[in-house]
């Protein structure tokens, strides 16, 4: 159905197939089948409710499916909850950004893999350390390493639930809504960090409301309406007004498009 | 754990004679509420409150409260609660009561005064307390029934499965050795008391040493030395002054005298012999040490401390919340049955009614300690503090002679007013 060039590629980093869930009777997720290849951003679009974030937290662990199957780099994969994720190095930033608002940044970012001394005590030097340095490739400015995460703005606390999902390898990233709460300058940044892990061959998924964000950021767009996939498309092959229609009316721009 | 430091803004590079000694604001406010409400008292009574007798039965009759208020933290934390502390206390004191008076001594033949006794019995009391306080963690971590619940139905059920064991009776005389750990009856006298304290010196300015060393050694931001040196000579003067005032009581001449002749001696003149610290005292000390290591430099304190502050994200974050609750209420268990140890010990007996009302008592030792209920903060010293304001609250008020009803109605008061203060102060400091 997505015919697109992605899948020349090889062996996708993450298939996705007929995945099923529902809550009390709703069918939440609907049959959806969606791929990612290595070092590509597939964009996830949706009104509220269109099943885009229950589908990503199937993969990230969160939820598990009623049926379905997930495939990572072709060999089928069991996630139960979130540590089976991490161990396919699935790693998720959520729109609410699941920090733990009464510790610091580094307690968040090795939040469940703290670094341990020999002694198997929690090494809370070693891990300020490593959390200055990757704080001063993410977000230079970042200067409060000793207060609660809860006294930190949007955009600090953003970089936080960044650096954790970054610092770990992850080789599949799930991005619910990265700029919904940032400034233009934060937004940017966030823009230049998914280029830069794009080259580093990481999987991208984006969830978003925004269209101009995928337009701008994404290779390929997903869109789901009421739990079902209505298409998957090469975001430079379509327009503003095509995606507009498929998150809106449900409607598969392919005819227009082959057109 | 670190909420203290908010205050700490990089903004304001002229920081206060507090700040540099990067001192819990907090903690400062009770050790000074605590110092009025002593003072007071000693005024009050006209000295009688301040005396090394009287500090001594203070930190005794803390002891058992104090053990359970530092578990409690951690329930509070994940944003549970326990209402069945004082009857699990009561149970396993009925368990243990019978385990060394009967059970060991005469149905295993081991015979009244056998060594292996007092161990055994506090053996099979931590087991009792830890089942029962994990199958509490159960009910609520893998059952979802709130801890509320859960823990409302442990109070009956525990208070009185403890009576239903002893149909009702005082047990005792207890054993010699198990009889140590409640407080008088066990003390070190003033050469290990000495000894402890200046090993706990030791230990705590080489804590300081290596916390620095360690902040250094990865380039972090130190405090200038001379208020290091400030505050190992306040920790210093802290633990060599409470060792000093428990060493001044001393064991009075008649008691003294008894001794002697029982062992048939006779006094000799002018011979006197202090009390020192006594046993149950440096338990709470070790399980305040231990239970504050856990908190701050374990995963598991980690992790505790993480669901508090956020459930979702814990549980996100890969973390067994469930387990982990079975664990907290485990560990609560434990605690009890220690405390469980000190409370028969130090009145010698177990009677019926042992621990009543003790989880009022711990949860309000906790909350005004700072333990916040909406989960997320509080620390292990200051539910130590908490049972320490309560205990001197309450005894200082019998001393005055204050009646029994207006007593509770002002500890009442108190334990509002303390949340109130809690309130306005996170509220003013911007800390959550």
């Amino acid at each position: 159905m997505t015919g697109t060039k992605q899948s020349k590629r090889g062996t996708p980093l993450v298939e996705m197939r007929d995945i099923c869930i529902s809550f009390g009777g709703v069918h939440a997720v609907d049959h959806v089948s969606v791929d990612l290849y290595p070092g590509e951003v597939v964009g996830l679009l949706g009104h509220n409710g269109a099943g885009k974030s229950t589908l990503i937290k199937i993969l990230s662990g969160a939820y598990q499916m009623d049926s379905g199957e997930i495939r990572i780099n072709g060999e089928k994969a069991d996630i139960h909850n979130p540590r089976d994720a991490r161990r396919y190095n699935i790693e998720t930033i959520y729109q609410t950004l699941a920090l733990a608002d009464n510790l610091d940044a580094s307690s968040n970012l090795f939040l469940g893999r703290e670094l341990v001394t020999a002694f198997g005590l929690v090494d809370d030097d070693a891990m300020e350390a490593e959390t200055r340095k990757i704080m001063a490739r993410l977000n230079p400015n970042f200067k409060k390493f000793n207060v609660p995460v809860s006294a930190l703005s949007g955009g600090q606390r953003q970089s936080v639930a960044i650096a954790r999902a970054v610092y770990f390898d992850a080789r599949i990233l799930i991005m619910d809504e990265p700029t919904a709460a940032l400034g233009p300058h934060e937004t940017q940044m966030v823009a230049e960090l998914i280029e830069q892990l794009k080259a580093q061959g990481i999987g991208i998924f984006l969830i978003s409301h925004d269209i101009h964000d995928v337009m701008k950021l994404c290779d390929r767009a997903s869109v789901m309406k009421n739990g079902q996939l209505v298409g998957t498309v090469d975001v430079d092959k379509v327009t503003d007004d095509d995606l507009l229609g498929m998150i809106i009316l449900g409607k598969h721009p392919g005819a227009q498009a082959e057109a | 754990m670190t909420h203290s430091e908010a205050e700490l803004s990089p903004a304001h590079p002229k920081k206060s004679f507090v700040q540099t000694l990067e001192l819990d604001l907090r903690l400062l406010g009770m050790i000074g509420a605590f110092a009025i409400l002593c003072i007071g008292f000693d005024l009050v009574t006209g000295g009688r409150f301040l005396t090394p007798r009287n500090i001594f039965n203070l930190t005794i009759q803390t002891v058992s409260v104090a053990i359970m208020a530092t578990g409690m933290v951690f329930v509070i934390v994940t944003r549970h609660i326990d209402l069945s502390v004082g009857a699990l206390l009561a149970t396993c004191s009925a368990v243990m009561a019978m385990t060394q008076t009967e059970i060991l001594p005469n149905m295993l033949g081991l015979g009244l005064g056998h060594p292996l006794i007092p161990w055994v019995t506090i053996l099979v009391g931590l087991l009792i307390g830890t089942l029962i306080g994990a199958f509490h963690g159960w009910l609520v971590g893998y059952l979802t029934i709130p801890a509320f619940i859960v823990t409302l139905g442990g109070l009956l059920v525990w208070r009185n499965v403890g009576w239903y064991m002893t149909s009702g009776k005082t047990i005792g005389p207890l054993d010699p050795t198990f009889e140590k750990f409640g407080g008088i009856n066990g003390t070190l006298g003033a050469g290990w008391s000495w000894i402890v304290g200046l090993l706990a010196l030791a230990a705590a300015l080489y804590g300081l040493w290596m916390s620095r060393r360690n902040k250094i050694r990865h380039g972090f931001p130190v405090k200038p030395l001379w208020a290091e040196g400030a505050l190992a000579a306040l920790i210093s003067g802290a633990i060599l002054g409470f060792v000093a005032i428990l060493n001044a009581y001393e064991v009075p001449t008649a008691r003294l005298k008894r001794d002697f002749e029982a062992q048939g001696l006779t006094l000799p003149e002018g011979y006197t012999e202090a009390y020192g610290i006594p046993i149950s005292v440096l338990l709470l000390i070790f399980i305040a040490v231990g239970m504050t290591m856990l908190a701050r430099r374990t995963r598991l304190g980690r992790y505790i401390f993480a669901t508090g502050g956020n459930p979702d994200a814990a549980e996100l974050s890969g973390i067994n919340t469930r387990l982990l609750t079975v664990k907290i209420f485990a560990l609560m268990g434990a605690l009890c049955a220690i405390s469980a140890v000190v409370a028969s010990a130090r009145l010698t007996n177990h009677s019926n009614d042992i621990g009543t009302l003790d989880e009022l008592r711990v949860i309000a030792a906790a909350v005004i300690g700072g333990t916040a209920l909406a989960g997320g903060f509080g620390t292990i010293h200051g539910a130590i503090l908490g049972a320490l304001i309560m205990q001197s609250l309450q005894s200082g008020m019998a001393m005055v002679g204050v009646d029994a009803p207006l007593q509770n109605i002002v500890v009442g008061t108190v334990l509002v007013l303390a949340v109130l203060i809690d309130i306005l102060y996170r509220k003013r400091t911007g800390v959550t």
